[in-house]
């Protein structure tokens, strides 16, 4: 048993975490262990620094007055009454280190006019601590000093105190002593505590909107979990292997090996059988890479209703554009695709032809909306099925693609000794 | 793939007023309708001349959101856990940092990939903006902001712009010029103005609109060339903390998180939040799955021995895995069908602010208080895609 009074050691610390809190890995529990020390709630008795080691070094419990989640912000006055205190009492353990020293000096230097003040608060704290019990106060003391360790920490510590911005406008916070202090100047507010955005009041309005809400929600029809669950596992199990974190990317993740050719691979329009497998999962899938479009297109055409196509990735276009274009560009799309004797005439139903007609009136990014709707709908259900069924699309995937090359010399041969028989035989007399 | 199963958008006159515009489809009496977002508001008002209490309107929206709980707890006879159980489990992944970009002089806020796989820009609190080259580590530009606190940044897709903001209230947009000696602080281009702090920005997927987040509760759509407002989010009561696009390129929702603890997917056509998820006060340090489909939570991601916030999270490509990045200074990776805890990263030597996984998913880069990003490999659902988590 030690004579320490209220101690408790760092094994026994990670113990406890390990137990009730359900960590396997005693590495885990250090590194909690370090950041609950490193926000203040227990210390080393024996120095500054606030972390967690897993041995015999022994550690106090802060006491609750000085807990973060009271949200202390203390001024630089009551930290200069502290340091004060402490050059004020004989002892060694009190003694100010380097930095403290420092800083004392710089608050001595910045307070000059407050000093005297600052002297006398100090020097009644002082009084006071003596008449307290000897063991008392030095529990009290480490307290006080590890409550300092935190919010002014030792330079080159990560100061935990520090907080997100967005969440220093949110709380309002009272700038108020650590040591009770009401002083009689102003407290210095600064500029980013500007009053917290609180959640607006509802009003009759927002009621009346919320209920609109809730009444369309109650109408939206939703699939059961079930049919939820087994989508999501469809949908993951179907792109693991093109998942590099699950599945390594052949030949090698340029980030580990350090070689790009994974990248040019992907790039490149000689699509691998692996990409061209992709193309299957959707028409989106198919439309996002650069080569399957292309192919797609080349089918569209073979089957003359590229027209589609070229309508959608038109509209895609248009509302990719700055929005003075826009107007521009749709009177230039419904002059290829849908007006009369159009160029590229697209079939639409007479309800949306209809409707976008009426929307041409005041054209905007959205005109299209329901005539590019209909024509995904028709690519999707009709063409890109076919597509899929296809040759072109069959061979790329099935990589049975003859070597271009060999075809290439094979096909240019044999038009060559066709066209040279064909000039051998006309000169001959009796052909 | 399932469609997602929102209201249908539509463009044309309005029942209420004939003006063309885009319509929120509403219920009026269980009878679908189709007014423009003033009439909505008009029709609001209309309650009052009712001579409705605000006490008997709140009432009627409580039974109604009781309603509406039960309803979805019909449909909720598994949990996604159980039906995961039959699936494999994720291999125990050894993920190692492979870079380590140094150069902020004080905590790095926010990170964005661009989208050459390689490339990524980042903010500070010291008021820069870095942008590097992941692979090599090289900084290829940095921006003075006037203002401290540059919580947000984004890259355009086009890789020839970033985006940023913080408390200066406004997003701008700088081109990144290949001549290293331009200035790039001269060619700045104001977009975004809100009323309060700028807490998120992104492109959508063209260089020409950004889409914000903001202290003062609210979201917008800007043209960029413009700075014209396009479509303002209006519904949080509390700040708005982070944003996030549906990955789908026919996509056009987004959703939003806010202080108000609640995440609202937003149609950015209209301007209507189509859907919500609430969160309790007590749930703290956890992370929450919502489906979209289902209307509902999914899952929850969290451990006893996690009692630090979670600021920041991404998905792997597959949708597997979940990195969440916590204040504890650590990653936390997740089986995101299971449940469980497979992985969990050390490295930084403070909070972590942001995580993102590059966009072929063949990384996840982690930015934290430390001053530095991290960028780690491994050795080995868009409609699933609303998430939560609170500090």
């Amino acid at each position: 048993m030690t004579k320490i009074p209220s101690v408790v050691t760092g094994a026994d610390i990670v113990q406890w975490m390990m137990k009730n809190l359900a960590i396997e890995d005693p590495a885990e529990a250090m590194h909690i262990g370090s950041l609950i020390a490193a926000q203040g709630y227990f210390f080393p008795i024996s120095d500054h620094v606030l972390s967690l080691k897993d041995d015999s070094t022994f550690y106090r419990f802060q006491a609750p007055y000085f807990w973060p989640s009271n949200c202390w912000e203390p001024e630089n006055t009551d930290y200069a009454i502290y340091l004060c205190k402490r050059t004020m009492q004989n002892k060694t353990r009190l003694e100010l280190a380097d930095y403290e020293a420092e800083n004392l000096a710089r608050l001595q230097r910045a307070f000059a006019r407050k000093w005297e003040f600052i002297f006398m608060q100090a020097e009644a704290q002082v009084k006071i601590d003596r008449k307290k019990d000897k063991t008392e106060r030095k529990i009290l003391d480490s307290q006080e000093r590890a409550f300092w360790d935190v919010h002014r920490p030792v330079p080159g510590c990560v100061n935990t105190t520090e907080m997100d911005i967005r969440k220093c406008r949110r709380i309002k916070n009272p700038h108020r002593s650590v040591y009770g202090l009401v002083e009689e100047g102003t407290q210095s507010h600064s500029p980013i505590h500007t009053p917290s955005h609180r959640c607006r009041k509802g009003t009759k309005e927002d009621v009346e909107k919320e209920i609109l809400f809730l009444n369309t929600q109650l109408d939206r029809h939703c699939m059961k979990m079930s049919k939820v669950a087994e989508s999501l596992i469809s949908y993951t199990e179907q792109y693991m292997e093109y998942d590099p974190f699950v599945t390594p990317p052949e030949p090698s993740n340029p980030w580990t090996s350090d070689d790009c050719t994974f990248w040019d691979l992907e790039a490149s329009k000689e699509p691998s059988q692996q990409r061209v497998k992709k193309w299957g999962f959707s028409l989106e899938e198919a439309l996002k890479d650069p080569a399957g479009q292309e192919l797609f297109l080349k089918f569209l055409e073979s089957e003359f209703s590229s027209e589609n196509l070229r309508f959608w990735l038109a509209v895609q276009d248009m509302k990719r554009r700055p929005l003075h274009e826009v107007a521009e560009r749709a009177q230039e799309i419904w002059a290829e695709f849908l007006a009369e004797g159009a160029p590229s005439s697209i079939n639409l139903d007479s309800h949306s032809y209809e409707r976008t007609s009426q929307n041409l009136k005041d054209p905007g990014r959205y005109s299209y909306e329901d005539a590019q709707d209909h024509i995904y709908k028709l690519m999707k259900s009709d063409s890109y099925t076919r597509f899929l069924r296809s040759n072109a699309y069959q061979d790329l995937l099935m990589a049975r693609k003859k070597p271009e090359t060999e075809q290439g010399r094979r096909t240019s041969l044999e038009k060559f000794t066709r066209s040279v028989k064909t000039s051998v035989l006309a000169k001959l007399p009796f052909f | 793939m399932c469609d997602q199963t929102f209201m249908a958008i539509t463009f044309g006159p309005c029942d209420n007023c004939s003006t063309t515009s885009p319509l929120m489809n509403i219920y009026i009496k269980n009878e679908p309708t189709n007014y423009c977002s003033f009439c909505v508001e008009m029709m609001a008002c209309q309650g009052l001349l009712k001579g409705e209490t605000l006490a008997s309107l709140k009432n009627e929206s409580e039974s109604l959101k009781k309603k509406l709980e039960e309803e979805r707890a019909k449909l909720h006879d598994v949990e996604l856990h159980q039906v995961a159980e039959k699936i494999e489990v994720v291999s125990a992944l050894s993920i190692k940092t492979r870079r380590v970009l140094k150069g902020h002089g004080n905590k790095v806020l926010c990170m964005d990939w661009c989208k050459d796989k390689r490339r990524l820009v980042s903010s500070s609190q010291d008021g820069k903006v870095i942008v590097w080259d992941g692979f090599t580590l090289n900084k290829e530009h940095a921006v003075p902001m006037p203002c401290t606190w540059v919580m947000a940044c984004a890259y355009a897709p086009s890789g020839c712009a970033i985006a940023c903001g913080g408390l200066d209230n406004k997003c701008s947009v700088y081109p990144l010029s290949l001549d290293k000696n331009e200035n790039l602080a001269a060619k700045k281009k104001s977009v975004a103005m809100h009323t309060n702090y700028l807490s998120g920005c992104t492109f959508t997927n063209s260089d020409m609109q950004i889409l914000t987040s903001s202290g003062d509760g609210t979201c917008a759509l800007w043209d960029v060339e413009s700075g014209q407002l396009l479509q303002s989010f209006h519904g949080h009561t509390a700040d708005v903390l982070s944003l996030d696009l549906a990955p789908s390129e026919t996509g056009n929702t987004f959703v939003s998180g806010g202080c108000d603890k609640k995440a609202n997917v937003w149609d950015m056509r209209s301007g209507q939040n189509v859907q919500s998820f609430e969160t309790h006060e007590s749930d703290i340090n956890c992370c929450r799955l919502y489906d979209l489909r289902a209307d509902r939570e999914v899952a929850v991601y969290q451990k006893d021995s996690i009692i630090f916030g979670v600021s920041s999270l991404d998905f792997s490509l597959s949708g597997r895995l979940l990195f969440g990045g916590y204040n504890d200074y650590t990653i936390n990776i997740w089986d995101v069908l299971k449940g469980n805890r497979v992985s969990m990263l050390f490295g930084h030597e403070n909070r972590v602010s942001t995580v993102k996984v590059s966009p072929d998913g063949t990384s996840v880069c982690s930015a934290s208080w430390d001053n530095t990003l991290r960028v780690s490999r491994a050795l080995g659902m868009p409609w699933l895609l609303v998430l939560y988590s609170l500090t």
